[in-house]
């Protein structure tokens, strides 16, 4: 059986990013960009999965602008297979994705699609929700485990509450938390030998999808600033001002 | 204008964050109407029909909705929409689970996490860890909304007196089945409704050390929550997570100890009304948003903390 997972290349997790003076957007010129770190986990999740012996191919696909290459390669030098590159200039909106991943899906026939629970460039948190509906599969949310049997999937979920466990009918689909796994790092000769997989070239229209937003940005701001404020010198200074500078207790 | 808020609940108590999302919809400009969806869960539905301002309540009480699935509850979501320009949920896990599907359904864009409502089609969300807020407008005909919990009033849970509505569910599609759940346990105020936090981070150094955080907490009445990395560590529970991608908060006085302030904690924690951080690196970002700042050792000032309290 085959596992897709589904990798976006974002802003790195530690670009303290800036708002274009503008308001039209983000400074990307000159950002260090790398694969979203739940996708990661995804792919690290696919990886197991396959190494246990449960998964035949791993397939990382991503939608974006020709860079989003490299993210696929980063996915390669991990271990996936074989990757799937949808070309599509400006940002698609998760509703765009989830369509185009479904057009993979029906071309690949996977039993299982992992994506992150939320890509943290928009933190939108839908892509596989999206895509668990479009395709009428069931999902498996914020999964920080997952057990594949024969014709199910058990899910361990992240709630607000604490753990929840659902079995999934497969094929489903899964999405990622933090607590998931720990994504390996490629080691060198993987990174080499990952240059010579392969990587199939898409367009959006190939699998009938228009990705114009429904959701038009009018201004990107910054947010409040907040100022910093004292250092007390101890506790007692500390309780002191709470109480009777602050007020809050 | 109408608008379909869903309730968070547990089948006995309805959540504060159905509060906040009741607030949102009003925003609209429309009637708000607010779907029960559970099992025994009449309780509910009264105290949703308290709730000031909502003009009806539709109760969905059977068995296959005890607990919240994502391909049960959008069914229903997706069976009422018709009737409606608007479809709310707080941004709970509840809510990140099934209104996506809803959207995907309806063929709109979700509008995830709002936290202003500009007018009925215009919103602002943070993105980048709420490093930026973007304000966006919706070209759909239909809006689906998930609302973050700190970002308006609560409505007044008394005061209304709305009808009770019985509609039917739409049954389990049979994708998917609850097995289990374990959640933690804990007498204290919940993470996302507590006046004060005081949250640990990896400089706690063992879950055992947690017992200086809540000898605190203890004493303010106050709810426990954590960086991810002392989740990460096993000190505490994955629901304690405060950040981009655990809970956001908001509360009167965060007090963060052991925690440096790494931006995906910040965007859990920045909009709390005082913050107090104590950490024995005095150059640790914490300090840049925190009203007040304690450079200490924490296993020294916990105890001298929850003494003078
Ligand atoms: C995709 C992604 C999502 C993330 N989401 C979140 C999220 O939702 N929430 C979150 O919190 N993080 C999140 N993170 C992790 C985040 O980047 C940081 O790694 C994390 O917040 C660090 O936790 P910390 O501050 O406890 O640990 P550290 O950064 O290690 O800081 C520990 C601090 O404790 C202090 N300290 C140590 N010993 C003592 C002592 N004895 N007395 C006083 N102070 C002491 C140190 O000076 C230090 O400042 C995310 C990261 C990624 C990549
Ligand atoms: N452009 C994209 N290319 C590939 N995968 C994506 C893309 N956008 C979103 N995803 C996947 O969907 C997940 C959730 O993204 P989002 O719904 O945007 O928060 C990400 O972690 C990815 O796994």
């Amino acid at each position: 059986m085959k596992i897709v997972v589904a990798v976006k290349r974002v802003v790195d997790y530690n670009v303290k990013i800036r708002v274009k003076a503008d308001q039209t957007g983000i400074e990307l010129a000159g950002i260090k960009m790398s694969m979203n770190p739940f996708d990661e986990i995804a792919v690290e999740e696919a990886l197991r999965i396959k190494e246990a012996g449960k998964a035949k191919e791993v397939i990382a696909v991503s939608v974006g602008p020709a860079q989003a290459q490299e993210t696929i390669r980063t996915a390669l030098a991990m271990g996936a297979d074989r990757g799937i590159l949808v070309k599509a200039e400006g940002e698609v909106e998760p509703l765009g994705v989830a369509k185009i991943l479904k057009g993979i899906v029906e071309a690949e026939q996977p039993q299982l699609v992992i994506l992150g629970k939320q890509a943290i460039d928009n933190d939108c948190n839908q892509t596989g929700q999206m895509l668990a509906e479009l395709l009428g599969w069931p999902q498996g949310t914020f999964a920080s485990k997952v057990e594949l049997g024969a014709g199910e999937v058990k899910v361990v979920r992240e709630v607000d509450g604490g753990l929840e466990t659902v079995e999934l009918k497969l094929p489903a689909v899964v999405t990622s938390d933090l607590r998931l796994n720990e994504p390996r790092y490629a080691s060198l000769p993987n990174i080499m030998s990952a240059r010579k997989k392969p990587i199939a070239e898409k367009a959006p229209a190939d699998f009938g999808v228009d990705t114009a937003p429904r959701l038009k940005v009018l201004k990107v701001s910054e947010p409040a600033k907040r100022q910093a404020g004292v250092k007390v010198a101890n506790v007692a200074e500390l309780v002191d001002k709470l109480k009777n500078e602050a007020k809050v207790i | 204008m109408a608008a379909l808020v869903l309730a968070e609940h547990d089948n006995k108590s309805l959540k504060d964050a159905t509060l906040v999302a009741v607030t949102a919809a009003k925003a609209l400009g429309g009637d708000v109407d607010v779907l029960v969806a559970g099992s025994g869960c009449q309780a509910v539905a009264d105290a949703a029909s308290q709730i000031a301002g909502v003009r009806k309540v539709l109760l969905v009480d059977d068995a296959a909705n005890e607990h919240p699935l994502a391909e049960t509850l959008s069914a229903i979501l997706v069976k009422l929409a018709g009737g409606y320009d608007a479809v709310l949920a707080p941004a709970t896990t509840t809510g990140k689970n099934v209104m996506p599907r809803v959207a995907a359904r309806l063929d709109v864009a979700q509008i995830s996490d709002i936290t202003a409502v500009i007018s009925p089609d215009t919103f602002e969300r943070p993105i980048y860890a709420g490093n930026a807020i973007a304000t966006v407008q919706s070209s759909d005909a239909k809006k689906v909304i998930t609302v973050r919990g700190t970002a308006f009033d609560k409505a007044a849970a008394s005061g209304g007196s709305a009808a009770i509505e019985k509609v039917d569910g739409a049954g389990n599609p049979g994708l998917s089945k609850f097995i289990g759940q374990e959640l933690s346990k804990s007498e204290r105020p919940e993470l996302t409704s507590a006046k004060i936090i005081v949250s640990g981070g990896r400089g706690m150094g063992s879950g055992e050390n947690f017992k200086l955080i809540e000898a605190v907490a203890d004493k303010l009445n106050a709810a426990v929550g954590a960086s991810r990395a002392a989740v990460d560590a096993g000190f505490v529970p994955n629901d304690y997570q405060v950040g981009q991608t655990g809970k956001i908060v908001a509360p009167q006085l965060y007090i963060a100890v052991g925690i440096s302030g790494a931006i995906q904690h910040l965007a859990g924690m920045k909009d709390s009304k005082v913050i107090v951080a104590i950490n024995k690196d005095e150059e640790a970002p914490i300090f840049q948003v925190a009203d007040y700042g304690l450079v200490a050792d924490l296993f020294k000032a916990l105890p001298e903390l929850a003494e003078a309290l």
